[in-house]
């Protein structure tokens, strides 16, 4: 896909679930055995175009998840490169253990795309909000997991996971106009994290929309003289355990911020590894506080559970002190 | 003696050697005991499959135009390591690690394609739904292999069954074939006490397929009915009416036999009465 200043504006402006249509798009040209899956979503998932280029490597399968990937597993015993999508819990809690026995246990390759998981569908209620989907697919072997940080990067991210060998969800947040996190092209590598900002007081480890948030807040802070390191955890697993190293090495204190339950996601991902580690500093998990809220707006909600930058600063300063 | 004879004879023969094999098997398995029942109860059905009507290739499991096998009762393991053996697939030794540490051959069964394991199952209600898949590929592949997929009666409790059912016949896949195995009785007890399962061909034939019913535990109905049956334009679903425990005086329709310790007299007792049958 061409990568320039007015695709990546077009991209945000459109959403990452739509950004995902027009990558299958492109997938379809290069993919001869590609096979885009889903159930009754094709709209919400930007297909409408791709559903009437390419209808024989499309399968719409109805509101059945579980079957989904039974029927994606069986394509790909066969060698198809295969796509699933669906909005995120049906993606993932909905169809769990088909996915253990066929993606996991049986090790099926295939890509999976969660569209508007964390908090997107807040007006929807709960229902349809995901803030669970990392917790369970991480405790599954053998599948990859990757929350892009903006549109740009759910391009890359697909066209990653769909050339992988080895299965992957991904997780997309958001809604459209997507903040831009990347203005231009980068390299991006699964289970490789990216440092966007450099700072020498604290690490914000953040995944999804949580990326450009973190940076806004190390923009406030660096006006009160705190500086921060924002590393974009693109791939939370496997999670790049380098990059939670060096914080620990060169950091008084590492933050994670996700659009995910503070239990399971990113945050815990972090701390089970930083266990290992003598002497590290603290770390403060951010994300939903393990319980479900009233619903509302995506901004309302974020603001709920303290993930709008004000509120990351906030935090960040509550347990500098 | 005509061809449909010989070949009844054929897979009658091997039927036995099925049998043979899953009683040394589940007495291998000692105290870890096997689910005999249910195992035995289709040993007709993949004996058909095995010996005479699936393409496959003795020499190598993994032909590509091979006829595709998926035990959705996976429990059922025992026929299924049974028939792969006697293909040639399995050594005879091999069979004697069922359950054991580090085996190939657990409970349920592993994807090993060298050993001619497609898919693993074990979890119910999935086998249909991959099936499905395979079957669609064979179609983009422009390929004529057949999906076999054997499920058991109570599995048919779970709903993603028929979420694969509602599927299979919206996506015109008269590549596919479903085997229900009505033995009847589920882990606990029987169908009518647990879930009853009645009129499960009314139940298929109302999501399109193209079914029917008969006796799963007799080669010349089966054989008449895959004989004739080739040229239907819509999946298949075939309700298989067995017998739990099949073939021993002591297991047939005894559900205690669901999951259970063959003794050493009783393996005695089970050898002798396939010796009488021969």
């Amino acid at each position: 896909m061409i990568v320039n200043e007015r695709n990546i504006k077009i991209w945000s402006t459109i959403g990452s679930r739509a950004t995902f249509g027009i990558t299958a798009l492109e997938l379809a040209k290069e993919i001869d055995n590609l096979m885009v899956l889903t159930c009754d979503v094709s709209t919400s998932a930007g297909l409408d175009r791709y559903r009437k280029t390419y209808p024989d490597k499309y399968l719409d399968l109805g509101i059945a998840e579980q079957n989904l990937i039974g029927v994606a597993a069986g394509l790909a015993s066969e060698n198809f490169n295969v796509i699933t999508t669906t909005f995120a819990p049906f993606q993932t809690i909905r169809c769990c253990e088909q996915i253990k026995v066929n993606i996991g246990y049986m090790k099926q390759k295939i890509c999976m795309v969660g569209i508007a998981s964390g908090l997107a569908l807040g007006t929807l209620g709960f229902t349809h909000c995901c803030i669970e989907d990392v917790g369970i697919l991480r405790a599954i072997p053998g599948i990859t997991i990757i929350s892009p940080a903006d549109s740009l990067e759910t391009v890359k991210a697909i066209q990653s996971a769909v050339k992988s060998q080895t299965s992957t969800y991904v997780r997309l947040t958001g809604v459209s106009n997507n903040p831009i996190v990347y203005e231009k092209d980068y390299d991006f590598k699964i289970g490789k994290s990216i440092k966007l900002v450099e700072g020498k007081d604290l690490t914000i480890f953040a995944s999804g929309t949580m990326v450009y948030n973190s940076i806004q807040a190390a923009k406030i802070l660096k006006k009160d003289n705190i500086h921060c390191t924002v590393i974009n955890m693109h791939t939370i697993k496997p999670l790049d355990k380098q990059a939670v190293e060096e914080a620990c090495r060169n950091s008084k204190l590492l933050v994670s911020v996700e659009e995910h339950n503070v239990i399971g996601g990113l945050g815990s991902a972090i701390a089970e590894y930083k266990s290992s580690i003598e002497k590290s500093p603290k770390l403060v998990i951010l994300g939903v506080n393990d319980y479900y809220s009233k619903g509302g707006e995506y901004q309302f909600l974020q603001n709920e559970h303290g993930l709008t930058p004000n509120k990351i600063v906030d935090n960040i300063k509550l347990n500098l002190k | 003696m005509d061809d449909r004879d010989k070949n009844i004879e054929v897979i009658k023969k091997f039927t036995n050697e099925v049998r043979k094999n899953i009683l040394e098997m589940a007495f291998s398995a000692g105290a870890s005991s096997s689910h005999f029942g249910g195992a035995l109860s289709i040993a007709e059905i993949v004996s058909f499959l095995f010996s005479y009507k699936m393409k496959i290739d003795k020499q190598n499991p993994k032909f590509i135009d091979r006829d595709r096998f998926i035990l959705s009762k996976g429990h059922a393991c025992l026929a299924y390591y049974a028939a792969l053996s006697e293909v040639g697939y399995i050594a005879k030794e091999e069979l004697k690690t069922f359950e054991k540490n580090n085996s190939n051959l657990l409970g349920h069964p592993i994807i090993n394609r060298k050993l001619g394991i497609d898919f693993s199952n074990g979890s119910l209600g999935m086998g249909l739904s991959l099936g499905i898949g395979v079957a669609i590929a064979a179609k983009k592949m422009k390929k004529n292999f057949k999906v076999y997929v054997v499920l058991g009666d109570g599995e048919c409790n779970e709903g993603s069954v028929w979420e694969a059912a509602m599927a299979a016949p919206n996506l015109n896949l008269d590549n596919l074939y479903a085997i229900i195995d009505k033995n009847n009785f589920q882990q606990t007890g029987s169908n009518k006490e647990i879930m009853n399962t009645e009129s499960l061909i009314d139940k298929w034939s109302s999501f399109g397929w193209e079914t029917k019913e008969l006796n799963g535990n007799n080669i010349e109905e089966i054989y008449d009915y895959f004989e004739k049956n080739e040229n239907l334009q819509r999946p298949k679903a075939i309700i298989a009416n067995t017998i739990k425990g099949k073939g021993f005086s002591f297991s047939e329709n005894n559900n205690d036999w669901h999951h259970k310790v063959l003794s050493k007299s009783q393996y005695e007792k089970a050898k002798e009465e396939i010796k009488n049958n021969n």
